[in-house]
């Protein structure tokens, strides 16, 4: 199908793209890599008047270690994760989850700052930005305000994003020798949306966890850090834990159906992804 | 005549590189959506929201305002320029149709269903408008659930009919209830094989091209039949044939799509006829979703009994398949069904065989044939049978085959629904296999493995393909569909040859076989053959290319031709040189003489000779410098090709994910013309195999609506989704034909799909489950094992 007709803008300041937010309200969307909004558009799912790419406002990109944060900014490319040295080094949940998301060539497009603005429930990165504890970085006309990422995500495709707002970067603390990670998910074909996915995090101290956070994705309407990882805390990360763990977390999630998988499946597919995933950061 | 065999010589059956593929590597194929017209405007199309609706009114006053709108059309706009169709076929008796127009008529039977036309200056206009077209609509009850479409208390779709019964076949050979009743072990099982659609890279195209001034016709079409279309269209326009042009561009796949009549297509026809201008339509990916016919949607309840040694007794089959509103034209829907019922069973050496097929109505979009008609559906159900009936009794499932295969020295041989094999090789097919698996070692591995939690599972199946079909599968019911094909074959002046013939080229390299066959048969290099396809006014009449029959009957015609061509310049060399033809040969466009091997002249001599200085030549008979060789299969509805396919998956038994790890091929069609185009054929059945084993399923809910029609959700496979696929060849060429060659294409999705159900139930069986609903889901495999 072909797109409704729209008119196209490539700014290079975000304060133009403010003015033209300001100016056409609802009617105006902001193109990013455009790997999910061009879908929607020629598929006619929706009709925006008015496209305003950001790609090349430079305010949006760059990667840079900025005290104890690692900055992603919101134009960086699922590619640019995927090979960044400096991820690997601080941010390396980021580095293994990437792989899962989608083919080549959408990476080579997708921007972090598109996935997250959209909040698919099956995404992989909004999941991850829960599980590091990341700040998302949204820039106003009148400024910056920073959301913490386990309010940001609010209900379907809904965040804490203000229509006037432009998602500028992604903060995410850097990793220490104390903290583990995990990733796996669950997904029908290579590069596709999970069914069920898992990211984790492990602050560890001396022998036992200090805090675990286990977020999961393809479950519900949000991504949704499960409450069953406080049982972690205090205890050793090994095979007994995961065993309470496994079973102890169907309980904390509320799965939809859709054609892939129940809401059964998925709280089955949950638990057998905490064995996994926990299994392999006890490695 | 020269003998044969040395006009069956390389480049037949060799595997050269594809003649001619640079055009698609350099992406300079040229599509139907690469073709522009002069006053060309492009057609969208509303189509219906519901499975079943009653159209009260159409108001689209709004719509043609709209800018770019040239006219819009509703099915009454139609009247008095195209006729309505009803795909019936007498040699499927009792089966029936009702009348269906290009767009609805009051009524929408299937979500999908096109109800008003646009046509404006560019495609996105059209669909702004189409948007913009405000349909009153009166929801009526849809029939979605084939399983009760012929209770009497289910309303019937089409009223004048009846009741929802399309068609009905039974076969009844030898006594196969009271054998089954008598035999030791005995296993009865239904099997549910889920809708599928099929999506060629390039989709459905076609551009109407209707000229007032002369009256012609021509359609670019993206199709695989064009003289078949040619014919409907003369059918149904009130045009003559020979006022119709039907002309085959470049074709981005098409697996038995293009070969069907769809109403979208005949509007955009008729459109340019009422405009008198050029009309395209090129389907988008969703409208495919429910514009294109489905395949496949079936459920079929089986019945084995076995002895205890292992000798299969009998079997009985009884397929259901609900196939949308109408009978698909001019083949039918019924034709599936019919070969559910004949091919079940058949590689077996049995005698007392039952089968019952019932074709039923209902609101989900149109379903008919696709690549490998039926025959996947009777090959995994009998082949899920006999690896059912074995696993009870104890026995290795080889084993069982190896007892009851139609021995290969059985031949000619007939079925137990009456097909006659000629000549197959079904026992050393899969000897073939046990050796290329190593199946014993294989087995023993999967063993030891399942010590260590690691579920593998091992499948073979026998399949038994028709291919190159004779007039008796269509053209004796009435429906124009020929089965011969002729191929003119002419001698350029510069000693190169030009091929003219009907057959189509979607992608799997006809073009490059039939290249291969004249090179051969005439005695030119492959690069002094240049071929014209699919061009209903350049080529001979002919049938197109779906069931293999591009190189099966095509292939034969060329052949002829070729021959023709080749004795008629031996005849004019001789004449030249004073020398009998016997003595002469022609190689590598060349004239030699055998009794010393010296070359006499070249064929460019001999061309230039021919056409510029002719006059006069002294030979007996005038021969020309242009052949034509036909060919069409007689005397039985298919020639029969044969194989077997191994099958290795690992199964998760935590997540139901089951995991292709290889496939293996053992395929006998015939004598191969390239054999590297062979296993490309195979590995693209294949791939289609893992396809509907493990992905392909179209959902509807209980109101008719598709619920998974973007490539989003329709889970098609894809190159990450595949295993290595591990090829070898039996030939045993079929003497219907000098070529000997029967056909591959549909081998993989006959053959795969019941290779990969048997694995998958291997590598469950420890836990004392199987599975029979395809695709093999990650939910149904836990289901399967309990565990959700
Ligand atoms: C075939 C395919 C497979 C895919 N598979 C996966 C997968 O497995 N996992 C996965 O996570 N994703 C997947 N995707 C989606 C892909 O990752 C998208 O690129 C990503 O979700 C959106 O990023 P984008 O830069 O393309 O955003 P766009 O498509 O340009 O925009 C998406 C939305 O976000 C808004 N937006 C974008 N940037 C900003 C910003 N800086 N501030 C405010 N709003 C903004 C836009 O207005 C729009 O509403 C897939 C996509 C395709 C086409």
């Amino acid at each position: 199908m072909k797109p409704h007709d729209f008119d196209y803008v490539r700014p290079t300041e975000l304060d133009q793209v403010f003015d033209l937010i300001e100016r056409h309200g609802d009617d105006a969307r902001i193109l990013a890599g455009g790997q999910s909004l061009m879908p929607t558009l020629n598929m006619r799912l929706s009709a925006p008047a008015l496209l305003i790419d950001i790609n090349r406002i430079d305010a949006l990109k760059g990667l840079s270690v900025e005290g104890d944060m690692l900055r992603i900014g919101a134009l960086t490319r699922h590619v640019e994760l995927e090979h960044s040295p400096e991820v690997a080094r601080h941010a390396p949940l980021l580095t293994k989850a990437i792989r899962h998301v989608a083919h080549p060539a959408v990476r080579n497009r997708g921007t972090i700052g598109g996935s997250l603005s959209l909040a698919d429930p099956a995404a992989e990165l909004p999941a991850c930005a829960l599980a590091l504890g990341a700040t998302l970085v949204l820039r106003g006309r009148d400024g910056q305000r920073r959301v913490p990422a386990n309010t940001f995500f609010v209900d379907l495709y809904e965040t804490a994003r203000g229509e006037k707002e432009v998602l500028e970067a992604v903060e995410v603390p850097l990793a220490t020798s104390s903290d583990r990670f995990g990733f796996g998910e669950l997904a029908r074909r290579h590069g596709d949306f999970a069914m069920v996915g898992l990211a984790a995090a492990a602050r560890m101290a001396g022998g036992t966890i200090e805090r675990l956070r286990l977020a999961f994705f393809g479950i519900g309407n949000v991504p949704v850090l499960s409450s069953a990882a406080d049982l972690a805390a205090g205890r050793p990360l090994d095979a007994d834990l995961v065993e309470v763990l496994r079973g102890a977390v169907g309980e904390t999630l509320d799965p939809t159906d859709n054609l892939q998988a129940s809401a059964a499946m998925k709280k089955h597919l949950a638990s057998v992804l905490v064995g996994r995933v926990l299994g392999d950061m006890m490695e | 005549m020269t003998d044969v065999s040395e006009t069956l010589a390389a480049p037949i059956g060799v595997s050269v590189p594809r003649p001619g593929i640079e055009r698609f590597t350099a992406g300079r194929g040229r599509y139907i959506d690469d073709l522009l017209l002069p006053r060309m405007a492009h057609i969208a199309f509303l189509r219906s929201p519901y499975a079943h609706a009653r159209i009260k009114s159409i108001d689209s006053a709004a719509a043609a305002a709209l800018p770019g709108v040239i006219r819009i059309f509703t099915a009454g706009d139609l009247e008095g320029v195209v006729t309505p169709w009803e795909a019936v076929i007498s040699n499927l008796p009792g089966i029936k149709s009702a009348p269906q127009f290009p767009m609805a008529k009051e009524r929408a039977t299937w979500q999908g269903e096109v109800v008003a036309a646009v046509v404006a200056q560019s495609r996105a206009q059209a669909e702004d408008a189409a948007d913009a077209i405000a349909v009153d609509w009166e929801e009526l009850p849809p029939l979605t659930d084939m399983v009760t479409a012929l209770d009497p208390a289910t309303p019937v779709l089409h009223p004048d009919l009846g009741d929802n019964l399309c068609f009905r076949m039974d076969i009844d050979a030898g006594d196969a209830p009271g054998r089954i009743a008598g035999a030791d072990i005995v296993v009865e099982e239904s099997f549910r094989i889920h809708r599928q659609t099929v999506v060629p890279l390039e989709p459905r195209g076609l551009i109407a091209d209707f000229n007032p001034g002369d009256g012609i016709l021509t359609v670019h079409h993206s199709s695989q039949v064009p003289h078949i279309m040619q014919a409907v269209f003369a059918r149904h326009f009130g045009v003559e044939e020979h006022r119709i042009r039907v002309i085959v561009p470049d074709v981005g796949g098409s697996f038995g799509l293009k070969i069907h009549v769809f109403g979208d297509e005949m509007t955009t026809i008729a459109v340019s006829k009422i405009l008198g201008r050029p009309i395209k339509f090129i389907a988008d990916r969703l409208e495919s979703f429910t514009g294109d016919v489905h395949c496949r949607d079936h459920i079929v309840k089986a019945k084995i009994g076995m002895m205890s040694d292992g000798r299969i007794v009998g079997l009985e089959v009884d397929d259901l398949t609900g196939i949308g509103p109408y009978s698909v034209y001019p083949r039918s829907s019924g034709v599936e069904a019919m070969l559910v019922a004949i091919f079940s069973g058949s590689t077996y050496d049995l005698k007392d065989y039952k089968a019952t097929a019932r074709v039923v109505f209902q609101n989900k979009a149109p379903m008919c044939q696709l690549r490998g008609v039926g025959m996947p559906i009777a090959c995994s159900v009998t082949e899920g049978m006999v690896d059912l009936v074995a696993r009870k009794g104890g026995l290795d499932p080889v084993e069982v085959r190896r007892k009851n295969l139609i021995p290969d020295d059985a031949y000619p041989y007939e079925t137990a629904a009456g097909m006659p094999f000629e000549g197959l090789s079904f026992q050393s097919s899969l000897e073939e296999l046990v050796r290329i698996m190593d199946y014993d070692a294989l087995c023993k591995e999967r063993d030891a493995k399942r010590e260590q939690d690691i579920y593998l599972g091992i499948g073979v199946s026998i399949y038994c393909e028709g291919t190159s079909p004779s007039p008796l599968v269509y053209g004796v019911g009435g429906a124009p569909i020929t089965a011969q094909d002729a191929c003119t074959v002419k001698l350029e002046p510069s000693g190169a040859v030009s091929a003219a013939v009907g057959v189509t080229d979607q992608g799997q390299g006809a073009a490059a076989i039939l290249t291969q066959i004249i090179a051969s048969a005439v005695g030119v290099p492959m690069d002094s053959v240049s071929m014209t396809l699919g061009d209903t006014g350049r080529t001979p009449y002919g049938g197109g290319t779906w069931a293999s029959r591009a190189t099966g009957i095509a292939g034969e015609a060329a052949l002829r031709a070729g021959r023709t061509l080749r004795e008629n310049l031996l005849k004019i060399a001789g004449a030249l040189l004073q020398l009998s033809p016997d003595d002469l040969d022609i190689r590598e466009g060349e004239i030699l003489q055998r009794s010393d091997g010296s070359v006499r002249m070249t064929l460019a001599e001999l061309g230039r000779i021919v056409h510029f200085q002719g006059t006069g030549l002294p030979i007996e008979g005038d021969p020309g410098v242009v052949a034509t060789g036909h060919f069409s299969l007689r005397d039985a509805m298919f020639m029969y090709t044969n194989g077997a396919i191994g099958s290795l998956v690992q199964l998760d038994p935590d997540t139901g994910f089951i995991k292709p790890l290889k496939l293996w091929a053992v395929d006998d069609c015939g004598r191969p013309i390239n054999p590297m185009l062979v296993d490309e054929q195979l590995r693209g059945g294949l791939a289609n195999a893992v396809g509907c084993s493990l992905f392909e399923e179209l959902s509807y809910d209980d109101d008719g609506q598709l619920q998974n029609g973007t490539l989003v959700d329709y889970l098609l496979p894809m190159a990450g989704e595949m295993p290595d696929m591990e090829i070898a060849h039996m030939a045993t060429p079929t003497k219907k034909s000098f070529l000997g060659a029967k056909g591959v294409g549909e081998a993989g999705i006959i053959g795969g799909p019941g290779a990969i159900l048997n694995a998958v139930n291997d590598a469950l069986s420890p836990f004392g489950v199987h599975v029979t609903e395809q695709p093999y889901t990650p939910e149904r495999i836990l289901a399967a094992l309990g565990r959700v």
